[in-house]
């Protein structure tokens, strides 16, 4: 009778994330492509990670946006109901705000340009790195992908070499295949 | 000392969550669940302003313990709390409150704790995080910082 009944603490993470007291609410989604850990600021959706050691994410996330980390699953519904209707093949779209303070210039240029890659299509590190003003930093681009706070949302997979070679994905590039499979941009 | 980073409030609330809990039900029974959820979004609330993460534990206790008291006093007039000194109309732990709220946090705690609750050395060790050898000094240490204080004053 010592530890906190599970309705309790759910009662209590409701209310903090009610109250408006978190710097980030998270939870862990499931997905077709593996749990996905989800955290949501204030500002919006600031976290999409195919790694859900809760541990670290927990800490990277207080150091970056405040120390009032708390899993909260209210806050992360919208995104999560977005991601089922993209993995259902629903949704082509996400329409959800993010929050990327944590991006500066170029890095958050380039990730603002990224939102911008349609469903279904695919550009290059190249063709990004001019989009975001800098047509000789293919390689910055790259870098920038691997670091992407916000996969799927933000869609990385989208961005391939220019052979088409699908080069790199921070999430494998198993998973990387599979997304844009299911966007029928890949053929089988 | 340098001061100790304070963690996320998950690794915090984790961490205390249980101890809590099972402080609240021994000083209110079946009165605890509002009270455990009205102290961890006090410490929320407060949790940005802390400076040190030394000491939290003591810390969220004697947040407990204050809203406990409150919880207490609306429990009164039921009949609740009969074996509370009247005197005054508050429970004797209330005082101890606002006169205790200067001290260090740990040693706040052990004196709320031990004379205001009346809680055993191990126990407050327990809410502590310390040995029973450490609670009784901050207690002491606590009581005799009162009383040069009151001696100022």
């Amino acid at each position: 009778m010592n530890t906190v009944p599970t309705g309790l603490d759910g009662r209590f993470r409701a209310a903090a994330a009610a109250e408006g007291l978190l710097d980030v609410a998270y939870d862990v989604v499931e997905s077709p492509v593996g749990d996905l850990f989800v955290g949501v600021s204030n500002r919006g959706l600031c976290v999409i990670s195919y790694d859900t050691d809760a541990e670290l994410q927990v800490e990277r996330l207080a150091r970056g946006f405040g120390s009032r980390v708390l899993r909260s699953p209210r806050p992360v519904e919208p995104t999560r109901r977005q991601l089922d209707e993209y993995f259902e093949g629903r949704r082509h779209q996400f329409d959800l705000d993010v929050d990327l303070r944590l991006a500066r210039d170029f890095g958050r240029a380039v990730l603002e340009e990224l939102g911008r890659v349609p469903f279904g299509e695919v550009t290059t590190y190249g063709a990004l790195a001019a989009r975001a003003g800098k047509p000789r930093a293919a390689r910055a681009v790259g870098t920038i992908m691997n670091r992407n706070p916000i996969p799927i949302v933000l869609p990385c997979h989208r961005v391939v070499g220019a052979d088409g070679s699908l080069v790199g994905y921070a999430g494998g590039l198993e998973r990387k295949q599979q997304l844009l499979r299911l966007e029928g941009a890949l053929l089988a | 000392m340098e001061p100790v980073r304070i963690p996320p409030f998950e690794t915090f609330y984790d961490e205390n969550k249980d101890p809590v809990f099972a402080h609240l039900r021994r000083l209110l029974g079946d009165g605890a669940e509002d009270a455990f959820q009205e102290t961890f979004l006090r410490a929320l609330r407060a949790y940005p302003r802390l400076k040190d993460g030394r000491h939290l534990r003591a810390w969220v206790f004697t947040i407990a313990g204050r809203i406990a008291i409150d919880e207490a006093r609306k429990q009164r007039p039921r009949g609740a709390m009969p074996e509370v000194a009247v005197e005054d109309g508050l429970p004797p732990h209330a005082e101890l409150g606002p006169l205790t709220d200067e001290l260090p946090p740990k040693e706040r705690a052990a004196v709320v704790l031990r004379y205001g609750f009346d809680l055993p050395y191990d126990e407050i060790a327990a809410a502590l995080g310390s040995s029973e050898d450490a609670a009784r000094q901050a207690a002491s240490s606590g009581v005799r910082r009162l009383r040069e204080r009151s001696k100022q004053t």
